[in-house]
């Protein structure tokens, strides 16, 4: 830290917020200097983003404390924390593509002129162009920001942000679609930010970059706050051990060797523009092979990219040692491969259909007589069949899917590939918004699924959940696979470490 | 109405030479100049082939009364622009119009009031419409399309009740028709009889290009087409900016209505459906994205006059009405499949 001024900027304490009943932050804590990185850093839905979006003015708090510059504050809007001087440049960026760098970084605080009805472009340019020369940015304010790559457009959002002459920066994972190069431009703009007596808050997965250009690191899990340490004393597998709890998954499910079944699915050269980059894999039957990695990591890519959903640019696919084309999901469905949403609501129901509409849909050709008469007793026999094999808690076939729990929704996407004859199975994030309860009968069905010969791919992004079910694991970091782990030798700090590229830290 | 000129200028001032080649290029090969050119070409075309087709075409009468017809189209279709530019809807530009229509006829022929008190309050009017769909739309979070639809049969609904479902003339005040039908340039180039109706949709151009490219509404218009949540974050009153382009929009539309009652001599209370899906037409020839966040009043302009030419020009060759109709369809999809090429290939 370079001269911690005697009081921090920001203080958040006990701080408590909830979605609908679930607890999304525990009595944070949070504390940040001007003139410092403050790295915060957690797993997935560990909270990070959430108590920053409520800093920032997302979110309300529920209950808790924030002092700024000492005194007790409420943000109501994000309009209020850019009146503190508290900026946060989002993930997901949040331009308008269609306008200029400056308009973009002056939206809503346009220069005017002539009664305050004309814009004064000039002015407008003039003052972004004196922006980007504080930052050393080489870029004329009157580009389209839909023309500057992802890197360009972040730095429009910094820029935006210090426009606001901001004491208080947040970045949500800037650099998760920046290359070394642009990282590099980044990490001079915010140290030259620092000088200036920014105080930064910098969420991020990287160890090596928290390394090179944090101060401070607090460390969450569980929408609780755990620690807040120096960075150049704390070796990193003491923050990777605060961040994944050293408590060690009960494995009391007992993996079969599956190791010399049928290879079924076999991935050679997967490449996807910088999505995915040169991905090798394979599944044996009966095998349940788990996809770890951080949001963002291309496992979802993968699976998409081999369910036929997104267009590849090289690769091969061989089911069962045959090559095939896959050109469409219909291509995927034709070989027996089917893809499990993460997203079911989007992309795997129609929620407004009842539950045998969406169990039969992608096979509702065998249930045609005459080639075109739907015959609606089959229909009914086969859903009211996958209802009872999967314990599908529905009062009847004809219950709408979207009045029944998302544990027995991602039952009824199970149902329909099942149906389809698919025996090589993407689960994606399967259990994401399902109970406790219900978790476990979905793990079950995975398990049985497998003993019947099923080959299955599970990406999730809990580490419990993959080390509990996976035969074996894949772990993916920036588009490509870092490593693969045996399920006996696996462990959460192991994956972390994969999914963060921080091999070295193997040996540590 | 495009300033492509001045930045170039100011470009040379500051950035050099070749930042004054980029910036040209930039803007020259932009995706929206290349739709307008495209727009403006195949407006060329159409006119340099109906002219070798028929001998009556490019006769002064003709060419008038195509800027006659394009008038109301093209004043409705920019008011449609606005709100398009949002990546909104508006089906109710058309019956809008009649209303902003009727209510000057109940203002000049039932309560005997001025001219002015009549023009003022068909833009009123227009203005209150509009306000009420941006409140529909912005506040009450209804889809535009559905808010729209149902201005549009409700201001129908009103016209035919208030009208007594009867045409409202303006006998009583002769002066109302010269609005549409006078020619200040007849009087001063008596070869050239084009109707004030045509004078106003130009300045009535001229106004919405300067409100979209100068001022802070246009500003917003852009921004809330090309990333509402990204203007919300950044602490805009994203909705009130919202009602205030519905309103812009709906005081245009009361303008249309002026000049189709001037014209008519009369507000017909039952026309004006199927009036939005012209003018959504042209706008949609004219390069404005119905996604959002691009679009210029030039290019709707153009598009509103490739309709009319089209329309025209095929009447003149003797071509079926029905059949004029069937080209319009070809052209709509033709116009919006090549955005969507320009847009696949970037």
């Amino acid at each position: 830290m370079t001269e911690p001024a005697a009081t921090p900027i920001v203080v958040i304490r006990n701080l408590c917020k909830s979605f609908s009943g679930v607890p999304a932050l525990d009595n944070c804590q949070f504390e940040l200097f001007a003139g410092e990185v403050h790295a915060l850093m957690g797993e997935n839905g560990a909270g990070k983003s959430t108590l920053m979006k409520v800093l920032s003015g997302v979110y309300a708090k529920d209950s808790g404390e924030i002092l700024f510059d000492g005194r007790p504050v409420t943000i109501a809007s994000p309009r209020a924390a850019q009146d503190l001087g508290i900026h946060i440049v989002h993930q997901e960026l949040n331009l308008m593509n269609h306008l200029s760098a400056a308009q973009n970084i002056f939206i809503g605080r346009e220069p005017r002129q002539a009664f305050g009805l004309f814009l004064d472009e000039e002015t407008l340019n003039q003052n972004a162009r004196r922006i980007f020369e504080r930052m050393h940015l080489h870029l004329d304010p009157r580009t389209i920001v839909g023309e500057l790559t992802v890197a360009r457009q972040q730095m429009v959002e910094i820029a935006k942000a210090l426009s606001f002459d901001s004491r208080v920066l947040i970045m949500d994972e800037p650099t998760a679609a920046l290359n070394s190069t642009e990282t590099a431009e980044l990490f001079r703009i915010i140290r030259q930010l620092k000088v200036q007596g920014v105080g930064i808050v910098y969420i991020s997965h990287k160890m090596d970059e928290l390394k090179q250009i944090s101060d401070r690191v607090t460390v969450m899990r569980d929408g609780q706050y755990i620690a807040t340490v120096p960075t150049a004393t704390t070796p990193v597998d003491t923050i990777i051990g605060m961040m994944v709890g050293r408590q060690l998954a009960n494995t009391e499910h007992e993996i079969p060797d599956t190791s010399h079944n049928d290879i079924v699915l076999e991935v050679k050269g997967l490449q996807r523009g910088s999505a995915i980059r040169d991905v090798n894999f394979h599944v044996r039957r009966g095998e349940i092979l788990g996809l770890a990695g951080l949001m963002g990591a291309g496992r979802t890519e993968v699976a998409r990219a081999v369910f036929g959903a997104d267009p590849i640019d090289a690769g091969e696919i061989r089911v069962r040692g045959v090559r095939v084309s896959i050109r469409s999901p219909a291509d995927a469905v034709a070989n027996g491969i089917g893809y499990l949403s993460e997203d079911r609501k989007q992309f795997g129901l129609a929620t407004g259909l009842s539950v045998e509409s969406n169990i039969v849909l992608p096979s509702v050709r065998s249930f045609l007589s005459l080639g075109i008469l739907v015959n609606e007793p089959a229909i009914h026999a086969t859903a009211d069949r996958y209802v009872r094999q999967l314990n599908i808690k529905t009062p009847s076939v004809l219950q709408l899917v979207r009045l029944l729990s998302g544990g027995n929704q991602q039952k009824i996407v199970i149902a329909k590939w099942l149906l389809r004859d698919c025996d090589i199975l993407f689960f994606d994030e399967p259990t994401r918004g399902i109970d406790v309860g219900a978790k476990s009968e979905i793990y079950k069905l995975l398990n049985s699924l497998a003993d019947q010969g099923k080959a299955i791919v599970m990406i999730s992004s809990e580490l419990p959940e993959i080390l509990r079910m996976s035969h074996r694991i894949l772990v993916m970091c920036e588009g490509r696979i870092t490593g693969e782990v045996a399920a006996r030798e696996a462990s959460q700090e192991k994956i972390m470490q994969l999914a963060t590229q921080r091999e070295s830290l193997l040996e540590a | 109405m495009d300033d492509a000129s001045t930045p170039l200028l100011r470009g040379k001032a500051s950035a050099g030479r070749s930042g004054v080649g980029a910036a040209i290029k930039a803007k020259f090969f932009a995706p929206a100049t290349r739709q307008k050119l495209l727009a403006f070409g195949s407006l060329l075309a159409l006119l340099v082939f109906f002219s070798v087709a028929s001998p009556n075409f490019m006769q002064t009468d003709n060419l008038v009364s195509i800027l006659q017809a394009t008038a109301v189209n093209g004043v409705l279709a920019i008011a449609c622009t606005f709100v398009i530019i949002t990546a909104g809807i508006d089906l109710s530009v058309g019956t809008l119009m009649t209303f902003c229509a009727v209510m000057a006829g109940v203002f000049l022929t039932f309560w005997g009031l001025p001219i002015y008190a009549g023009v003022l309050a068909a833009i009123f009017f227009g203005m209150l419409c509009g306000f009420t769909s941006g409140v529909l739309i912005a506040k009450l979070k209804i889809p535009p399309f559905i808010a729209t639809l149902g201005m549009m049969m409700l201001l129908k609904g009103l016209s035919l009740v208030i009208s007594g479902t009867k045409p409202i003339y303006f006998n009583d005040t002769p002066e109302f028709s010269m609005i549409s039908q006078d020619s200040l340039i007849g009087y001063i180039f008596p070869s050239l009889p084009i109707p004030n109706a045509v004078l106003i949709l130009f300045l009535v151009a001229i106004l919405a290009a300067i409100v979209l490219n100068k001022t802070i509404i246009g500003r917003y218009t852009f921004a809330l087409g090309s990333n509402e949540e990204a203007v919300r974050l950044s602490g805009v009153n994203a909705d009130f900016w919202k009602i205030v382009v519905y309103s812009v929009s709906g005081g245009i539309c009361g303008i249309a209505g002026l000049l189709i009652a001037s014209r008519l001599n009369s507000a017909q209370p039952a026309l004006g459906q199927g009036y939005e899906l012209d003018a959504i037409a042209a706008v949609v020839i004219g390069g404005t994205s119905l996604s959002g966040g691009t679009g210029t009043i030039l290019g709707t302009i153009i598009g509103a006059f490739i309709m009319s030419v089209l329309t025209n020009g095929l009447r003149i060759l003797s071509v079926a009405q029905e059949w004029q109709t069937v080209v319009t369809g070809v052209i709509i999809i033709l116009a919006v499949y090549t955005d969507i090429l320009r847009r696949r290939k970037r």
